[in-house]
Formats: structure tokens, sequence, C-alpha cells
């Protein structure tokens, strides 16, 4: 419901032939000022989308409220005690939850280290039309590149590719989970037993791995933020201006240099935001680490040890707890959106700082 | 796409027309509705039992939401709904919180087992006591430790590592276990303790009995309880265990019904067997609760209510076994048949 109006179907005879014809006359006649419906129409949809926006805000803030309002008992009982505890004992009513604290970041961060590199490595392989240059050229090998039928096939190409990887962001949790225990485990096992073997005196490699741990953890998440990061990368890669592109190509650079040298460093504050969309997607995710980082209340640097993170321990604990669990749950649960809250804190900061760096170049 | 769209529409409206027609229909033959809410260790065979009185008695729906032993005993007593479950029994606490008064019913039994993972081993795998409470407390590390070794002459065990396999969520199952193994180690009644959720000592832990059997299959050398009907029903290795008399006992239907034997059934029906006497009884047996109010408002729900017990004592007990629960001993059903009387509309 814009204000477009209607071209009136008045035949072009009847306006008056005179030859001082006033011309802005004429336009004013077509396009008349908005009605009063569409004045009205304009005003509801300002006010509805205001609402909306509001809105969101209102249910964040009236979660945070509630979890607070639950959390209340456990806050004023434990008190900062609580996030250096490092027992979860509900028969003796003794809760902490420094290990699951330290396994949401631990495994977040692997995670999306993985994620990253994989990610940005997707995003500049389709930004820079690798895949449709060697489809191209295969074609031209095989003399079919003037096919009608195949004229468009190397950007169909990398159309599949892409449209593959966003699926990987409809898979459920839950799927990704199992896949872990029964493909991921196995996969990584004969690895991390000789890293074990071999190299065991470096903490990262310190314990054997008993199935669940902190790796395959960790994979399984740089998978699933993986779709975030590449679309994110991509889009911020494609934004380069094309002519940035020449002026490193005309000043000699290759084609890794003027990826390396300028495109990326170009559209790294997008990439940026990709990974901090990321990390808040790794530190929320709740069924798959439940499934796969085996839930034990430890601490170790070891990526082969079990460990457990917030958002599964609420899962794990929530169903069965008593009035008093429920409040140290609500308790971690604050906790958890803390965390949340200050990763994209600090992302938008380094966001910022970049973008002011870099105005320069656009 | 487009096309397809008003076929689609006509699909969903013809669809909830239709079940719309159906639940008035229903409605208009004096249809009931039991809603209950408790323990998953019990829910195959109550879905069972729910399913054939249904059959039978097509005007009584009963829907039975396996959320756990906890949230069943939560709901029961916030009167939200007809009748929970729970593997254990109400603490007299929990009782007094009740307005009315509350029946307890068991209505049948299972077997917590240790599911075992040993690449290369065959034959069966024995445990002590001593041993299988010391490998949950983190005491006995490997597989061939002589405590192990004692107990199985003539077998070689790998240097395999073990890896304890637990519940991380809430569960009856949990509870069961643990209470048995504060019964046979002081060690651990001091230690970790009986509870629904165990801080573990050692160990990785799955959700629900799902996670824990799909970890135990793919961890070498892990061990971890489960539920007998689970661990039947997928094939994994079970551990003979010491019972009370000193003898090794295969979990299977006339080692439980021996267990169950073995206990006095108390006028409250809250029988508890941590550590069941009797020469074959296997140690890890438990009933399961039906919770009932012993008043309620509607009269037509109290007296469906009653059927649907007194067929779960009958005809439903045949299912059991089959299911990989214990059918209840016939003094059992003859304590519990009477008990019934104490529901009144």
């Amino acid at each position: 419901m814009g204000t477009i109006v209607p071209l009136p179907s008045t035949p072009v005879e009847a306006v008056p032939t005179s030859p001082e014809r006033d011309l802005l006359a004429e336009s004013t006649s077509i396009s008349q000022p908005p009605s009063a419906f569409e004045v009205a129409a304009n005003r509801a949809f300002r006010g509805l989308a205001l609402a909306f926006a509001w809105g969101a805000v209102l249910v964040v803030v009236w979660v945070v409220g509630e979890v607070g309002h639950v959390a209340q008992p456990a806050i004023r009982a434990y008190g900062l005690g609580f996030m250096s505890g490092t027992v979860w004992d509900a028969n003796r009513q003794s809760f902490g939850i420094l290990p699951q604290i330290f396994g949401t970041l631990y495994t977040a961060v692997i995670g999306l280290t993985f994620g990253t590199i994989f990610g940005v490595a997707i995003a500049i392989f389709l930004s820079e039309g690798f895949l449709a240059t060697f489809v191209d050229r295969a074609l031209r090998a095989l003399g079919f590149a003037e096919h009608p039928w195949l004229v468009t096939l190397p950007t169909r190409v990398e159309a599949v590719l892409k449209i593959t990887l966003e699926l990987l962001a409809a898979i459920p949790s839950v799927v990704y989970g199992l896949w872990g225990i029964f493909v991921v485990i196995p996969l990584v096992r004969p690895g991390a037993d000789w890293f074990n073997a071999h190299l065991g005196w470096i903490p990262l490699f310190g314990t054997n791995l008993s199935g669940p741990g902190i790796l395959p953890a960790s994979l399984v998440l740089a998978i699933m933020v993986l779709p975030t990061i590449s679309a994110l990368s991509r889009d911020a890669l494609v934004a380069v201006p094309v002519r940035l592109r020449e002026a490193a190509m005309g000043l000699g650079a290759t084609q890794w240099e003027a990826i390396l040298g300028v495109i990326l460093p170009a559209a790294a504050t997008g990439i940026f935001g990709s990974i901090v969309l990321g990390f808040g997607r790794a530190l929320g995710e709740t069924i798959a680490l439940a499934m796969l980082a085996g839930n034990a209340n430890v601490i170790s640097w070891s990526l082969f040890s079990p460990c457990s993170t917030l958002a599964a321990l609420l899962a794990n604990h929530f169903p069965e707890a008593g009035t008093i669990e429920v409040g140290a749950l609500m308790y971690a649960a604050l906790v958890l959106l803390s965390i949340t809250l200050l990763v994209n804190i600090i992302g938008a900061v380094i966001l910022q700082r970049a973008e002011a760096g870099l105005r320069g170049l656009r | 796409m487009r096309s397809q769209q008003p076929s689609v529409l006509l699909v969903c409206i013809a669809m909830a027309s239709a079940s719309l027609l159906g639940r008035s229909a229903a409605h208009g033959a004096d249809n009931i509705t039991l809603q209950g809410t408790g323990a998953t260790f019990p829910a195959p065979f109550y879905q069972r039992w729910f399913a054939g009185y249904h059959n039978l008695h097509p005007e009584v729906q009963i829907n039975y939401q396996a959320l756990g032993s906890g949230a069943g005993v939560k709901q029961f007593t916030d009167k939200l709904v007809d009748f929970g479950a729970s593997d254990a029994a109400m603490t007299d606490d929990e009782i007094k919180q009740v307005q009315g008064g509350v029946v307890m019913l068991p209505m049948t039994a299972g077997s917590v087992v240790l599911g075992y993972n040993l690449p290369g081993f065959t034959g069966d795998l024995r445990l002590s006591r001593e041993a299988y409470a010391a490998i949950f407390l983190g005491k006995i590390t490997a597989w061939n430790d002589p405590k192990i070794a004692a107990a199985n002459p003539g077998v070689t065990l790998p240097a395999t590592k073990i890896t304890p396999v637990e519940r991380s969520d809430g569960s009856g199952t949990t509870f069961v276990f643990t209470n048995h193994l504060s019964a046979i180690s002081n060690e651990w009644k001091t230690g970790p303790g009986t509870g629904k959720s165990i801080n573990w000592p050692v160990g990785v832990s799955g959700k629900g009995n799902a996670g824990v059997t799909a970890l135990l299959k793919q961890t070498p050398g892990a061990i971890g309880y489960v539920e007998y009907g689970y661990a039947k029903e997928t094939k994994l290795p079970m551990a003979l265990l010491e019972n009370k008399s000193g003898k090794y006992v295969k979990v299977d239907l006339p080692s439980e019904q021996a267990a169950l034997a073995g206990v006095e059934m108390p006028a409250d029906l809250r029988a508890w067997l941590p550590d069941p006497g009797g020469a074959d009884a296997y140690p890890i047996v438990t009933y399961t609760w039906l919770l009932c109010y012993k008043t309620y408002a509607k009269a037509e729900v109290a007296n469906a209510l009653k059927a649907v017990i007194r067929y779960g004592l009958t005809d439903a007990q045949k299912f059991s076994s089959d299911l990989g629960y214990i059918p209840l001993p016939e003094n059992v059903v003859a304590a519990v048949t009477k008990a019934l009387d104490q529901i009144t509309p």
C-alpha cells in the first residue's frame, strides 16, 4: 500500500492541444495528494511496525525478568560463589557452574575456530567464482561451451553448492547429535588415540578419548555454525567494490595477493560480524552438545576430555528439578544470557573500531 | 507451487472440519479422558496397557505423558492430572502436600541392568558387588583389574580403560541404581548418595536410556546402567551381577520374580527393594507406582480409572514380560485390587 496512484485512463486526445501546454500542470494532474485512507494506512503500518519492534524488545525483557525472578532465591543463597563452584549436586543442594562456563566457552571457541577457517575458505571459493571458472573451462575443453543448454551450467553449479551449504542450517540439532555419536566419534577416535599416545605430554592431548568429549562436540558445532559464517562472509566479499580488485590487479598483484591483501581486509568487518553471530549460535546450542559433550563436571584443557555446557546442563536437569534446583538452573540461564550479551557487545565494539579504520577504503 | 495452494488449503480445511466433527461426535457418547503424567521407566508398558484398554472401551481415552517421575509427582501434587506415575514412591512429606489423600499402586516392576562394550570379549561377564560399586566410584579403572578378574576365572580380560556411562538427565532409573549402590556400599552412601540425578565421580553421561545405549555401543570399554526392557530391545550385552547371597545372577524373568518374592508388601504398598534377598534374586529391581487421589470430583472419572487399573492388574500383566517388565506376583495383585476400594468418587 504505497502512495503510487494509478494513471488516469483519460485518453491523450482529451488534453487540450494548445501550443503553450503547461507540462508541469499536466504532470500534477496524474499525481494527486494521497487520499485520507492512504494516509491512515501509512500511519497504521508505521504504528504496527513500531509495535512489533518494541514487542520483540519486550519479550526479551519479559524473559529476562521472569528468569531473574525465579532465580532470585538461588542468587541470594549462592551469590557469586555459584560461578566459581565446581560441583552440581542436587542431593546436597550444592550448586556451582564453573565447569559449565568453561565448557561452554571452550567448545564454542574451538568450534568457531574450525568453523571460521572452513567458512571463510568456502566464502572465498564461492565469491571468486572459482567453481564457475572451472566448470566453464571444462565445458570449453569438451567443446560444449556454446551449447544452449549448458551456457548457464557454471552459475547453476555454484548456486547448487550455495543452497546445499545453507541447507546445513535446516538440519535439526538432534540429528547433528546422533550423527556426532555414530559418525564423528568413531572417525576421530584413531587420531585422538594416536595424539594421546605420542603427544600426551601436551595438555591439549592429555587424556584419552572416551567417546563424547570436547573435540567431537566442537567439530559438530563447527559444522553447525558453518552456514552462518560462509553465507554472511560471502555476502561481505561480494560487496567489496570491483574497483578495489581491479586496482590491485592493475598494480600487478596475483589473484591470491589480491584476495589476501586487499579483498579480505576490505570485507573484514562483514566477516567478523558473521563470526560474532556464529559465536552466539555456538554458545546457545543445546541438544547436540548435551548428546556429545559427555556432561561430566570436569575442567580440562584436553581436547579429548568430556565436558559440560550451560545449555546442556539446563536441558538435562530442568525436567526433574525440584524448586531449589530450578532456581539454580535459572541462575545458570542468567549467566549464559550475560555471556552471550557480553560477546555481542564486545563484537559490536570491535566491529565499530574496524569499520572506522577501514572508512578510507570506501 | 502456486497452482497447488488452493488444493492444499482445501485439504487443510477438510482435515480441520473432519477432526472437529469427529471430536464432537465422540463427545456425544459420554467420552471420558483420563490425563496422566510421570515416569519414563514403565512408559512402554503403560502405553500398551492404555492402548489395550482403549481398544476394548473406545469411550475411554487415556493420555499418558512420560515426562519423568519428578514431573509426575509435581503435576499430581498440583492436581493438574487425573493420575501420576513415579519410580520412587512418594515420601511422607510429599503425601502431606496432597489434599484429600493419595493411593499409591504398584502396577509393574522392572530391573536395571549393567550393559557393557568389550570388543572381542564373548561369554558372560561377572561383576562382584564390590567391583561394580568401585567402577562407578572410579576406584577400578581398567578391565583387567584383579577385582574383576577374580570373579571371571579362566577368562582373559583386556587392559582397556573402563568408561562408566551414566544418565545426564534426572531419572527414576538413576534413583533405582543409586539406591541399590547405597545399600551395598557404605562408601557410595556417604559419597555420591541416592537420587534422581547424581554428582558422578567419574565417567561420561548421555541423555535418556537411548543416549546411554548409544554411548555404550560407541565406546569400547564402556559400562553403563539401563532399564532392562531397553537393553533387551537393543541387544546390549549385560553383566551377571552378584546378589546378596553371593551368587552371580543373570537378569531374566525367574531371577526377577525371585527378587520380588523376597519382599513383603507393606499395607501402604510402598515396598522398597534396594537389595533383595533370596538365593536366585536379581539384585537391582524396583516396583513402579501409579499415583491416584483418594477422592475424585466426578464419579465417572473415578470409576473409569478404577476399571482401567483393574484391567492393568489382570489382562495387561500378560504384556509385561514381552516388554521386559516383571508381572506382579499374585499376592501383590490381590493387595492392589483391595487398595482400589480406597478410591471413591
